[in-house]
């Protein structure tokens, strides 16, 4: 089924309120960023320094990933490559077997969520625990994440206490932000106790070391893999970086960007395993060569997932993760999606103004407006518009490359608005424009008549 | 100097008094200006809908038409921008190069060509300005908030310099108003959403008159202040500029 953002956008809209909430929890966040960014008098140089790394490093990304795989095994790690979201998840459904483990905590990592791994083990038998707190309200709830670093900023406090007083036997009613997260801390607490293989993500892979690094602000990823033998580290292959130096710079724009923090509260670094213990680093293509192929779509590959495109998206703001069907929400989901499946995603690069405001506030300077312009021209290529809208745009062309032709067209718009009624003009299923907002006042003559009437005497 | 005088399609159906205010103050300011009457339209409306291979009967149609000019003006950013930006996909021609060179959206013509520092006159009103993205991000004619917190910009400057005028403080500075092309209708809840709190921002921090380079995103919102019965009178930046006062 292909994803029509556009009703489910209309769903959203709704609820007039909650609308506006979402939009002000999201602005807030974005002025959050705004207040950390210009704090830093070389904010743009940063930005452009972490694009160039990025631009290098895919450039050689072969190579830097061969360099990585090796100082990776002499640490002692264990590294697998998956082509697909399927090897990735057997691959994780063998080492849980291997262990005979059965208690599985998991920190945030978007790649687990792109390949479903949660549905995928328990069909298999196995429960994993999400330790973030965002994602853990979402898993009470059987819900995907509305968003990549606030997976449930879809939710108010009131529905949080909901869903914890179902799955958590908090008080009916409880909505107090500070106990709602204090059962989820107990609750939690145990989990991490008794784990015996923890799940994380990788922010950054470091190809000179063969360390992962991983950010967080609660802790929950350190906390799993201190308590359990065997971890797992989850990356897509554009996750690498060449050098340990280079990494100051991302966690310079990483932060500042997602939350407006000059630094995630936790920036963990895994090298080895300690003695007795295992550590594994799955690598994960899904897609990505493919996307590293495309000339015009590479540079998407430099994402660093800090999600400020979708904070700033005025779009995103009124319409909600949710609205988008991709793990990936928001305007750099809206370019990365099209490459996995043209037709399934042919709506979402649609869901936008084309306004930049993505573009401009991207750290590593991915030209997202201009990725979704052109993701448009690819998808009315592959004939994949809806059959009325590759008319239309026929006819209009027609029309407006042939000067007697658009008069005419004009004229008969303008007689129409002046002489029919309103209610006719005016009608919402013939006009969606006008459901709220009046159409322009139809003049007399077009600027092109009174031109010639005025100028050319 | 020649300046060729390209006014966008829903202009000169909609808004022929914007048209007139542009030819009216480039004629002032002692430019020679021809008007080819057999001008359409930019070709944005399909580009932006994924049909550029359609647009390119327009581009060609539109470079005809204004190639024998020194410099193009139009009293829009975004077809500007679009003249700029995307008519690369047509032979990169000597004509071409020029009419992509030489195309200006009005405020930048008025401030970078014809070095226009100030605007004589008064408008005693309280004016909103609103930054159209393709103007703003695309043509970088203003800052953008995403970069730096100093809020400024050719058309603000020169706003400015009128007597009496008040420029309105917004709560966000350049959030777009959700016009978007056909985005407007094949997103209609989102596009009016949008346009609904870009007016709601306005209203909220007194804008008697609001203004911008672009018709098209003053249409939508001015399509919401009508509908919702606001007091705002949506003038474009050409007609404050020229001196006009407000109409009924």
């Amino acid at each position: 089924m292909s994803v029509n953002h556009a009703s489910s956008a209309n769903t959203f809209n709704r609820d007039f309120d909650r609308t506006t909430w979402h939009d002000e929890s999201l602005w807030f966040v974005r002025q959050k960023r705004d207040k950390a960014v210009f704090s830093v008098s070389e904010f743009q140089q940063l930005r452009e320094v972490a694009s160039n790394i990025k631009e290098h490093t895919l450039s050689s990304l072969d190579h830097y990933l061969i360099e990585f795989e090796q100082n990776a095994l002499s640490n002692g790690v264990h590294v697998h490559w998956a082509a697909n979201a399927q090897e990735h998840n057997q691959i994780i459904l063998d080492i849980l077997k291997q262990n005979k483990a059965t208690r599985i905590v998991k920190s945030k990592s978007m790649l687990t969520e792109e390949c479903h791994l949660n549905p995928f083990l328990k069909e298999n038998g196995f429960d994993v625990v999400d330790t973030d707190l965002g994602e853990r309200i979402i898993q009470f709830r059987n819900e995907p994440p509305s968003h990549i670093v606030m997976p449930a900023i879809h939710l108010k406090k009131e529905d949080v206490g909901k869903t914890f007083h179902e799955h958590l036997g908090t008080p009916a009613n409880e909505k107090d932000p500070q106990r709602l997260t204090e059962a989820a801390r107990q609750h939690l607490r145990e989990k991490f106790v008794a784990a015996e293989v923890a799940i994380t993500g990788v922010n950054f892979a470091i190809a000179e070391t063969g360390s992962v690094v991983v950010c967080t602000n609660e802790g929950n990823a350190d906390l799993g893999v201190t308590f359990a033998k065997v971890h797992i580290a989850c990356m897509g292959i554009e996750k690498i970086i060449p050098k340990w130096q280079h990494l100051g710079v991302f966690t310079r724009v990483l932060a500042r960007s997602a939350t407006g923090q000059p630094i995630t509260t936790y920036t963990s670094h895994f090298t080895k395993p300690r003695d007795g213990n295992e550590m594994h680093i799955v690598i994960l293509d899904n897609g990505r060569t493919q996307q590293l192929g495309r000339e015009d779509f590479r540079n998407s590959l430099k994402c660093i997932r800090c999600a400020a495109c979708m904070n700033t998206c005025p779009v995103f703001r009124r319409s909600g993760g949710h609205s988008y069907g991709f793990t990936v929400p928001g305007p750099i989901g809206s370019i990365l999606s099209p490459n996995l499946d043209l037709k399934k995603y042919s709506a979402l690069p649609f869901a936008s103004t084309l306004c930049g405001s993505c573009s401009d506030v991207c750290p590593v300077k991915i030209d997202i407006h201009v990725q979704l312009y052109k993701w448009r021209q690819i998808i009315s290529k592959e004939n994949a518009l809806p059959i009325s809208k590759r008319w239309s745009m026929k006819l209009l062309s027609t029309v407006l490359s042939r000067h007697g032709l658009y008069n005419l067209a004009g004229k008969i718009a303008r007689f129409t608005l002046r002489w029919m009624p309103h209610s006719i003009t005016h009608n919402t299923l013939l006009n969606s424009w006008a459901k709220s907002r009046e159409l322009p006042h139809p003049p007399k003559e077009s600027f092109g008549t009174w031109y010639q009437k005025n100028k050319l005497k | 100097m020649n300046v060729g005088l390209f006014i966008p399609c829903y202009i000169d159906q909609f808004y022929p008094q914007v048209g007139i205010a542009t030819l009216e103050l480039l004629e002032k300011m002692g430019c020679n200006v021809g008007y080819p009457l057999k001008q359409t339209c930019c070709g944005q409306p399909m580009a932006n809908s994924g049909c550029e291979q359609d647009s390119i009967a327009a581009y060609q149609h539109f470079v005809k038409n204004f190639s024998s000019y020194d410099y193009i003006v139009t009293p829009s950013g975004s077809c500007a921008y679009h003249v700029k930006k995307h008519y690369n996909i047509i032979e990169q021609t000597l004509e071409v190069k020029n009419v992509r060179e030489r195309t200006f959206e009005f405020v930048h013509f008025l401030t970078d060509i014809l070095k226009v520092k100030e605007i004589p006159g008064s408008f005693p009103h309280q004016v909103g300005l609103h930054q159209s993205c393709h103007g703003q991000r695309g043509l970088k004619l203003s800052n953008a908030s995403e970069i730096t917190p100093v809020k400024d910009g050719e058309a603000l400057r020169l706003l400015r310099t009128i007597k009496d005028i008040r420029i309105t403080e917004l709560d966000r500075n350049d959030e777009c108003c959700g016009f978007g092309g056909t985005f407007c209708v094949t997103e209609e809840a989102v596009s009016s959403r949008m346009g609904t709190d870009r007016v709601a921002d306005h209203i909220k921090n007194k804008t008697e008159v609001l203004t911008g380079g672009d018709m098209s995103c003053l249409m939508h919102l001015d399509g919401i202040i009508k509908r919702q019965k606001l007091p705002i009178k949506v003038m474009h930046i050409a007609e404050i500029l020229n001196g006009n006062s407000i109409t009924k």
